[in-house]
C-alpha cells in the first residue's frame, strides 16, 4: 500500500477509536432522552464529576477541604488511605446512584409538563452547579486516573501491521479496551431493556408517559432508574477519557462532541448513537488528515458540528431517529 | 396609590395604543431615562463603568438580540459568542481599514455584517427545529471563533493573533482605546442601547414581531393562517444577529478594548447571554435587561462578599459562583419559568390593587 493511504488508515483506526469515546457520552444522552424526553446537557459534567469522585475516593481525599480550610483555617487535604480501584469504582457508581436520586427528588419532579426547552436550561443550570460542586468538592487541579487499565502502544498490532505493510500502526491499548467496555455497555444494555421488567417498563415510559403511568409504572421510579444508568455510563466515559487525558474540567466538553453525534444517529436511538459515533470520530481525523494543512488545521473543533448541519439539512430526525410527524 | 388607570382616560388612539398606557410607568420610564442621561454619567468613576455600567449595558444589547430570536421567535441559538465575534471583527476591519469614518457607522455596519452571517446560520432553521437547531448554532459558534484564529487577515496579521481597538472619536471626545474617560464609554454604550432598545420594543409589538411570536407559538399553525415562516424566522435571525452584533462590536472596542477570540467570545459567552435571558424573562425586553443587570452584578457582589469579607481565595469564590449561578437558573425554571419579567408583571399587578385588595 502506499504511504498516504496507510497513514489515512492510521489516522481513520484511531479516529473509530475516539468515535468509541464520543459514543459513550451520547449513549448517556440517549438513554436519558428516551426516557424522559430531557434532553441533557449535564451528561458531560456528570462524566466529570464521577471522574472526580473515583480519584477522590482512591486517593483518599478530604471532600470539600478547601472549603472547609477556608471557613475554619484548618489545613485538612487527605485522609491518607488508598481505595483499590474496584472499591472506588463500587463507591463512585453509589455517587452518582444518590445523585440521580437528588435530581429527580429536587428538580425534575418540580419540571413535569414544562415545555422541552425549559427543562434543557434546567440541565444546564445543573451542569453549572455540579461543575462547581465538583471542583468544591474536590480541587479544581488536573488529576491523573488511573485504575489499572492499559495504556500505550499496542505491540502486537504495530508488530503484525509491521510485518503486513512494512509500517507499524499506532493503536492505543486503552482505546482497545474503551471499545471493548463500549461493545459489553451496550450489549448489556440491550439485554437489560429488552429482557427485564424494570426494561420492559423503561421502554414503556418512552414510547408513552400516560399509558405507562395507566399500568400502574411508577415514573419517578423509572426516572430515578435511568438517570442512575445514565450516571454509571457517565462514570465509564468519565474513567476511559480520565485514563486518557487526565481529569480536568474539559472533561465536560466532550459532552459537547456528543451532541453532533446526536444528531447524526438521531436521539431516540442506542445503535445510533454508536454509528454517529464512529462516523464522527474517523470523519474528523480523516478531515483533519486530508484537509486540515489545507486550511490551517484544527478543524477537530467544528467539523463534527458542521458535518451533523449539513447532514440534518437533508434528514432531520438523523440516520436512526424516528420520523417527526407533527400535527396541528 | 398611583399605580391605576383609573382617571387616566384616553383621547385618540396614539394615547391608547402608547408603551406605558399607565401614567405612572410613563413617569417611572421618564424618570429612569432622566437619571441614566443625565445623572449617571456625572458622577460615574472607572471602576463603575468597567466593572457595572458598560458591561450591563453591552449584555443588555446581546440579551435583548437573543431575546428576539429566543424569547419572541421561539428559536434557541447558542451561537451568541460566535456572532459577537463576528461583529468585533467586523468593527475591527471597518476601524483599521476607514479610518476616517466615524465609529458609530463602523458599530452599526458591524451589526449588519453579524445580520448576514446570522441569516446564513439561520437557514437551517427552516428545515430543523428545536434542539437539533440549537446543536446547529453550535456549529456557528465553533466555526466562526475557528475561522477568526486561524485567518491571518481577520486579524491584520498582529504577530499575537489579538485584535486591539485603535482610538476613535465621536465630537472631538475618544470612545475607544487607552485614553476614553469613563463617561465617554457609558454615554456612547448608553445611546447606542437606548435606540436599539427603543426600536426593539416597537419592534416587537408590532406586526413583526406578531409573525415572531405566531412563529414560536405553533408554526405550523402560524404557516396556516398566513405567516411565511421563511421570511418571518429569517428577519428574527437577522434583526437578532444585529443587535448581538453591534453588542460584540461595542464589546470589544469600548469596553475590552484588545480581545482574543477564543477568550473573549467563547461558547461560555452564549451560555452567559442565554441565562440573561432565561433568569430575565423569555420574551420580554425588560427581561433583557433585568438579566443583563443580574448576571453582572452577581459576580461582582459575590467576589467582593467572598473574597473582600471573608478572604477567601479567588478561586474558590469562582467556584460557589458556578455554583450559585447553575442553582439559581434550576431555582428560577422551577419557581417562576418566566424570569424575572413575570415576578416584575405580579407585582405591577398587585400594585394595580394596592392598598385596597378586595
Amino acid at each position: 500500500m502506499p504511504d498516504q493511504l496507510l497513514y489515512a488508515t492510521e489516522a481513520a483506526l484511531n479516529g473509530l477509536m475516539a468515535g468509541v469515546l464520543y459514543s459513550l457520552v451520547a449513549l448517556g444522552f440517549v438513554l436519558i432522552f428516551k426516557a424522559s424526553g430531557i434532553f441533557n446537557y449535564a451528561q458531560g459534567v456528570l462524566a466529570l464529576f464521577a471522574a472526580l469522585t473515583l480519584v477522590g475516593f482512591q486517593n483518599g481525599q478530604v471532600p470539600f477541604a478547601h472549603l472547609i480550610n477556608a471557613v475554619f483555617g484548618t489545613d485538612l487535604h487527605h485522609f491518607g488511605w488508598q481505595l483499590p480501584a474496584l472499591v472506588a469504582i463500587v463507591l463512585t457508581a453509589g455517587v452518582m446512584v444518590a445523585l440521580a436520586i437528588v435530581i429527580e427528588r429536587y428538580v425534575l419532579k418540580h419540571l413535569v409538563n414544562q415545555p422541552p426547552i425549559i427543562l434543557f436550561m434546567a440541565t444546564i443550570g445543573m451542569a453549572y452547579f455540579l461543575e462547581g460542586f465538583g471542583d468544591i468538592m474536590w480541587g479544581a487541579d488536573i488529576k491523573k486516573l488511573d485504575v489499572g487499565l492499559p495504556q500505550g502502544l499496542n505491540e502486537t498490532i504495530d508488530a503484525v501491521t509491521f510485518e503486513a505493510f512494512g509500517y507499524g500502526f499506532f493503536i492505543d491499548n486503552l482505546d482497545i479496551v474503551a471499545s471493548v467496555v463500549a461493545a459489553l455497555l451496550v450489549i448489556s444494555l440491550t439485554l437489560f431493556s429488552q429482557y427485564s421488567k424494570q426494561g420492559r417498563a423503561l421502554r414503556a415510559v418512552a414510547d408513552d408517559h400516560q399509558a405507562a403511568l395507566s399500568v400502574g409504572i411508577s415514573l419517578r421510579f423509572i426516572w430515578v432508574l435511568v438517570w442512575s444508568i445514565a450516571g454509571f455510563v457517565a462514570l465509564v466515559a468519565g474513567i476511559m477519557w480520565g485514563s486518557k487525558s487526565g481529569v480536568q474540567f474539559s472533561l465536560s466538553l466532550i459532552a459537547l462532541k456528543a451532541l453532533p453525534v446526536l444528531m447524526l444517529g438521531g436521539f431516540t436511538s442506542i445503535p445510533g448513537a454508536i454509528v454517529g459515533g464512529l462516523i464522527i470520530g474517523m470523519g474528523e481525523k480523516l478531515f483533519e488528515f486530508f484537509i486540515g494543512p489545507m486550511i490551517g488545521g484544527a478543524t477537530e473543533n467544528w467539523f463534527a458540528y458542521v458535518l451533523a448541519l449539513l447532514f440534518l439539512v437533508f434528514r432531520p430526525q438523523g440516520l436512526f431517529g424516528e420520523k417527526i410527524i407533527e400535527r396541528v | 396609590m398611583f399605580y391605576r388607570e383609573a382617571g387616566d382616560f384616553k383621547t385618540s388612539y396614539a394615547d391608547d395604543s402608547q408603551t406605558f398606557p399607565i401614567r405612572f410607568d410613563r413617569l417611572r420610564y421618564y424618570a429612569v431615562v432622566a437619571v441614566a442621561f443625565g445623572v449617571i454619567p456625572f458622577v460615574i468613576n472607572d471602576y463603575w463603568a468597567n466593572a457595572v455600567f458598560v458591561p450591563f449595558l453591552i449584555y443588555a444589547i446581546a440579551a435583548i438580540g437573543l431575546n428576539i430570536l429566543t424569547g419572541y421567535c421561539g428559536q434557541v441559538s447558542l451561537g451568541t459568542g460566535g456572532f459577537m465575534a463576528v461583529g468585533a471583527y467586523a468593527c475591527y476591519k471597518l476601524m483599521t481599514a476607514f479610518p476616517e469614518v466615524s465609529i458609530l457607522i463602523h458599530v452599526l455596519l458591524a451589526g449588519g455584517i453579524t445580520a448576514m452571517v446570522g441569516v446564513l446560520f439561520g437557514l437551517p432553521s427552516l428545515r430543523i427545529k428545536g434542539f437539533y437547531l440549537a446543536v446547529a448554532t453550535l456549529a456557528a459558534q465553533f466555526f466562526l471563533v475557528w475561522l477568526f484564529n486561524k485567518v491571518p487577515w481577520f486579524y491584520n496579521y498582529s504577530a499575537s493573533g489579538q485584535i486591539s481597538a485603535p482610538e476613535r472619536t465621536i465630537l472631538g471626545h475618544p470612545v475607544t482605546g487607552a485614553a476614553t474617560t469613563a463617561s465617554a464609554k457609558y454615554l456612547f454604550c448608553l445611546v447606542i442601547l437606548f435606540a436599539l432598545a427603543w426600536l426593539a420594543r416597537n419592534l416587537t409589538r408590532g406586526t413583526v414581531g406578531r409573525k415572531w411570536m405566531a412563529i414560536r407559538d405553533m408554526d405550523i399553525a402560524a404557516e396556516i393562517i398566513g405567516v411565511n415562516p421563511l421570511t418571518t424566522k429569517l428577519s428574527a435571525f437577522a434583526i437578532s444577529s444585529f443587535y448581538i452584533g453591534v453588542a460584540g462590536a461595542l464589546f470589544f472596542a469600548v469596553y475590552l478594548g484588545a480581545a482574543e477570540v477564543g477568550e473573549a467570545f467563547g461558547i461560555q459567552k452564549s451560555f452567559l447571554i442565554l441565562f440573561m435571558i432565561i433568569i430575565g424573562g423569555l420574551g420580554s425586553i425588560f427581561g433583557s435587561f433585568a438579566g443583563a443587570a443580574f448576571m453582572v452584578l452577581m459576580p461582582v457582589l459575590l467576589k467582593n462578599i467572598l473574597v473582600g469579607q471573608f478572604g477567601w481565595a479567588t478561586d474558590l469564590a469562582a467556584h460557589v459562583e458556578l455554583m450559585i449561578v447553575g442553582a439559581l437558573i434550576v431555582i428560577f425554571l422551577i419557581a417562576e419559568p418566566h424570569g424575572m419579567a413575570q415576578l416584575w408583571r405580579l407585582a405591577k399587578e398587585k400594585l394595580r390593587l394596592w392598598p385596597f385588595p378586595h
